[in-house]
């Protein structure tokens, strides 16, 4: 039990020993990297990955996946878009109610009619990539600007985004939940062992459907934010969210297996491939080497491609010492 | 699913009517689509428009064979759609002579093709590696090639459209074997010797044995890791060609386009065609039934004038009827 809590203390643990040395590496080389536009920009932009990251990480602690959030977070972009004219508040629930709506279908899908995650979240993916074109009309939808609606993704709270301070709250409440409440626990009980957890009498069903619910309304916020932020409702953005989001949650350490996760290491996920990007950007600023954008790709892939594997060594070695 | 129906002993005899009728079922939604657009769709019953309607869904079906057996071990592979574009970009590269001038345009062309395709497998054998030696689960080891794939090709072309007016390259995409176009061809060929291969040759049975249990194939001496890393390089084959057709027909390579969206589609092929998700029984045929029924609603809707975004929602209810249906595929 004590070497298990090892490995799983280094592969939740690892990411943040990463995304340090990241930042240490960052702070060194480059002027202005800690400056404070750069650290706003940079959380401005990753509060909607961080968003979609949350909702994805419970969706995999339960042994699930939910491939929909990015066309999720695209519709819920276009709805609050439509809806912003009438005010912050009408904006902002109309863009989570879209993803309510999604999550709710996922849920019913997924839990009453049996259907695999995988496949039930590819066809809702379908759904909503659909239903936001249709109400887009096939383009992107300015917001009113007159409404303070932009504020939600462009504004500051004394020197700090508001977008930044949304994600903050919903990872401080993730955390409490998956921690201090039954639900959180039945959560992990249900990727670790879902049969058991019925036999146990845990509420399986109700639980997993929360989740899809939550997932989706998250996703949806992140769209609220997409849109306020870059001014319009984008019913084509958030393409491939939904394996960025994967992809996240795994760095920080959670099994994709479920049973077993971390709300904070998500974030860490979500910080470091996001930090990437900007330490490419930071690099071609100083001159020596002009890597194009594309390279991001090409190293998330590597980081994730690291994690993985170290992770399945880690946990091979835990499978050994506790047959041992 | 660990539960016990009290009323019913034998679940087994209970559960089995929905398989036998949905085998037929997809053959009769087709069969019914087809008689549907014989009556209701202008200009329906002309080559022409068969023709269409198949090369649209060659490149689903091309990269579908290779989904089916991945699917069938128990697996998955995202990682199709960037491998065509891999695949996408380097035979550009080559056969343009932007590496090495290659006098013969067929010796560069041959060369081209082999080396894009052959590439793409090696990627697909790669995934399988990943799978078979960590026991990393397919869907995060394919992610990984499904993010840094596409950008492998974007980095190998800089971003940059590779346009190319190259007849010795292009009848891929535009030729006709027997008035038939050649990638229609390829389609077919690929579904007769995949479905020859699951049905009458001893990797197939053991593609089959690991899906439906792969300890216990393990235990009767099945090589599993050798199985999967064929199927997973198999499966990267498939992308590559598909890759060849995709670009052959636009005239051009987009590495930021080829083959986007390319894994949802042949996952949803498999999926209505009727092959078990959770592995096990596989039928290629299904799939290339699958893709059919899925670009055929799309286009009898489009044609009657219903919009695309409206397509999606239907395309999205038929898949989760499809597997409901079925009873398979079901947690």
């Amino acid at each position: 039990m004590k070497k298990s809590g090892l490995v799983s203390f280094l592969s939740t643990q690892g990411v943040l020993i990463a995304l340090a040395a990241l930042i240490v590496f960052g702070w060194l080389r480059y002027d202005n990297f800690l400056g404070l536009f750069n650290i706003s920009t940079v959380l401005r932009y990753n509060s909607m990955f961080a968003l979609v990251a949350l909702g994805m990480c419970f969706v995999i602690m339960t042994g699930g996946i939910d491939l929909s959030v990015g066309a999720v977070a695209a519709l819920g972009s276009v709805v609050s878009a439509l809806a912003s004219p009438y005010g912050v508040v009408p904006g902002l629930l109309a863009g989570v109610g879209a993803g309510l709506v999604i999550g709710v279908l996922n849920a019913v899908i997924i839990v009453r009619l049996r259907i695999l995650p995988f496949i039930a979240t590819l066809a809702t993916m379908l759904t909503a990539n659909g239903a936001g074109l249709l109400l887009a009309q096939d383009q992107s939808v300015s917001v009113s600007y007159e409404s303070g609606f932009t504020e939600i993704g462009q504004g500051d709270f004394y020197n700090l985004p508001i977008p930044a301070l949304i994600a903050a709250l919903a990872y401080v409440v993730g955390s409490v939940v998956l921690n201090f409440t039954s639900a959180g626990r039945t959560v992990l009980a249900i990727g670790g062992n879902e049969d058991a957890s019925r036999l146990m009498g845990l509420p399986v069903d109700r639980v997993k459907f929360l989740t899809y619910v939550v997932s989706g309304g998250l996703a949806g916020l992140a769209g609220v934010i997409l849109a306020s932020q870059f001014g319009a409702g984008q019913p084509i953005e958030g393409i491939g969210w939904e394996l960025f989001a994967i992809a996240a949650v795994v760095v920080g350490g959670t099994l994709l297996t479920g049973g077993l996760g971390s709300v904070g290491a998500t974030l860490a996920g979500v910080m470091l491939l996001g930090l990437i990007f900007n330490i490419l950007n930071f690099e071609n600023g100083r001159g020596f080497i002009s890597l194009s954008a594309y390279w991001q790709s090409v190293i998330r892939g590597a980081f994730l491609l690291i994690v993985v594997i170290l992770q399945s060594r880690l946990t091979d070695r835990a499978d050994r010492e506790e047959r041992a | 699913m660990m539960q016990v129906d009290v009323a019913n002993p034998n679940p087994a005899a209970k559960r089995d009517w929905r398989p036998r009728i949905a085998r037929y079922a997809t053959l009769a939604a087709l069969l019914a689509l087809i008689a549907f657009n014989f009556a209701f769709t202008n200009h329906f019953a002309s080559i022409q428009t068969l023709y269409v309607n198949l090369t649209q869904v060659a490149t689903i079906v091309i990269v579908g064979v290779g989904m089916t057996l991945v699917i069938a071990t128990g697996g998955i592979d995202l990682s199709v759609g960037s491998l065509m574009a891999i695949s996408g970009a380097l035979a550009p590269i080559i056969f343009l002579g932007k590496i090495a001038a290659i006098g013969e345009i067929h010796v560069a062309v041959g060369l081209a093709m082999l080396v894009a395709v052959l590439a793409s497998g090696a990627f697909g054998w790669f995934n399988g590696w990943l799978i078979t030696k960590y026991r990393i689960q397919p869907i995060i080891a394919t992610l990984v090639l499904f993010i840094a794939g596409r950008g492998i090709a974007q980095v190998s072309t800089n971003g940059n459209l590779q346009p190319f007016k190259t007849p010795a390259f292009q009848w891929i995409g535009l030729g006709r074997w027997f008035g038939v176009p050649v990638q229609v061809v390829i389609m077919i060929l690929l579904v007769i010797a995949a479905a020859w291969v699951l049905k009458s040759t001893l990797f197939g049975r053991q593609i089959l044995a690991i899906g439906g249990n792969e300890r216990a194939a393990r235990l009767a001496g099945v090589p599993v890791g050798n199985v999967k890393r064929w199927v997973y390089g198999i499966s990267g084959l498939c992308s590559g060609i598909a890759g060849l057709v995709v670009i052959a027909i636009n005239s051009s390579s987009d590495a930021n386009l080829v083959g986007m969206g390319m894994e949802l589609d042949a996952i949803a092929a498999v999926a209505v065609g009727g092959t078990l998700l959770s592995g096990g029984r596989a039928t290629v045929w299904g799939t290339l039934l699958g893709a059919l029924i899925i670009q055929l609603v799309r286009y009898t809707l489009l044609a009657n004038g219903v919009p695309d975004d409206v397509a999606k929602l239907v395309k999205a209810g038929l898949i989760v009827a499809a597997v409901w249906l079925q009873g398979r595929g079901r947690a």
